[in-house]
């Protein structure tokens, strides 16, 4: 083991662990949107880069808050039963979405970071 | 000259053999990249006979591997690696500061390094960069341990001749 060995190998390691770290290869601009559907019907398209809280109101009464933020939409509130959107996590990925049955209220993603997996279900 | 002959036939049998283990062995990564085992081949070769004889047999191998494995996709995928590595042990071995075990942790590393630029040309920049920290710490891992295990080949041939 010479001198020259350790300099390439701790020289690569580092420059691994700088990439990794950096965040210099992590997505630029996602290009992603939120399109938001009630009953079906597209109610509202918004970039997932204008950042916000959006309130949605829909047939019954009821609301819905969706928050874009970081690039992701997450679903902030909801007056539904279930809270089954607002526990959702953060979507970001093409075809990813966030469903508020009770409301029928849809956030699905539209272009954006190319998603792995085919098709989700449920 | 005969002698010269049988080297290469030796060596040229073994980095198909490589190819063929590589083949086998799944990485986590667009089809047709591949673990940089082979390069012990190219290492041993370049040491035990010359630097001209060791690019010799790493391009032999990138083209019977392809053809024999069915890899015509992943051959570009190998030869730029091939190539770059190849490249930059040349320019090592003749460093007196470097070791084999260093000439062959670089090579690994740009050999995953050359994989990585060909699927960025072929794929578009998108998913596949993300690996290249990963890549290159298993290029550095893979390459020391093809170089500890060299070295004790290396020693072994010079000796009994």
């Amino acid at each position: 083991m010479k001198k020259g060995d350790i300099i390439i190998i701790a020289a690569v390691l580092c420059a691994a662990a700088f990439l990794y770290f950096s965040g210099i290869l992590s997505p630029g601009e996602k290009g992603g949107r939120a399109v938001v559907y009630i009953d079906g019907e597209k109610v509202q398209e918004i970039s997932l880069s204008q950042d916000g809280e959006y309130t949605f109101e829909t047939e019954d009464g009821g609301y819905n808050v969706l928050l874009i933020n970081d690039g992701k939409a997450d679903m902030l509130e909801a007056d539904c039963r279930d809270k089954i959107c607002v526990n959702h996590a953060p979507v970001y990925r093409e075809n990813e979405s966030i469903t508020c049955l009770p409301h029928k209220l849809v956030v699905e993603i539209e272009g954006g970071e190319k998603n792995d997996v085919d098709a989700v279900a449920g | 000259m005969s002698k010269k002959v049988a080297y290469y036939g030796i060596f040229a049998a073994l980095a198909i053999l490589m190819g063929y283990v590589e083949a086998v062995i799944p990485m986590p990564a667009p089809p047709g990249i591949k673990l940089g085992l082979s390069n012990v081949i190219v290492v041993l070769c370049m040491y035990i006979m010359d630097v001209k004889s060791a690019f010799f047999i790493s391009v032999v191998r990138v083209f019977i591997s392809a053809l024999l494995f069915k890899g015509f996709v992943s051959m570009w995928y190998s030869l730029a690696g091939a190539v770059l590595s190849f490249c930059i042990m040349a320019l090592l071995f003749k460093c007196k500061k470097v070791s084999i075990v260093g000439v062959s942790a670089a090579g690994g590393v740009f050999h995953n390094i050359g994989q990585l630029i060909i699927a960025c040309i072929l794929l578009g920049r998108s998913v596949v960069i993300y690996l290249l920290p990963l890549l290159m710490v298993s290029g550095v891992i893979t390459g020391v341990l093809i170089g500890i295990v060299s070295r004790y080949c290396v020693e072994y041939v010079k000796k009994r001749n």
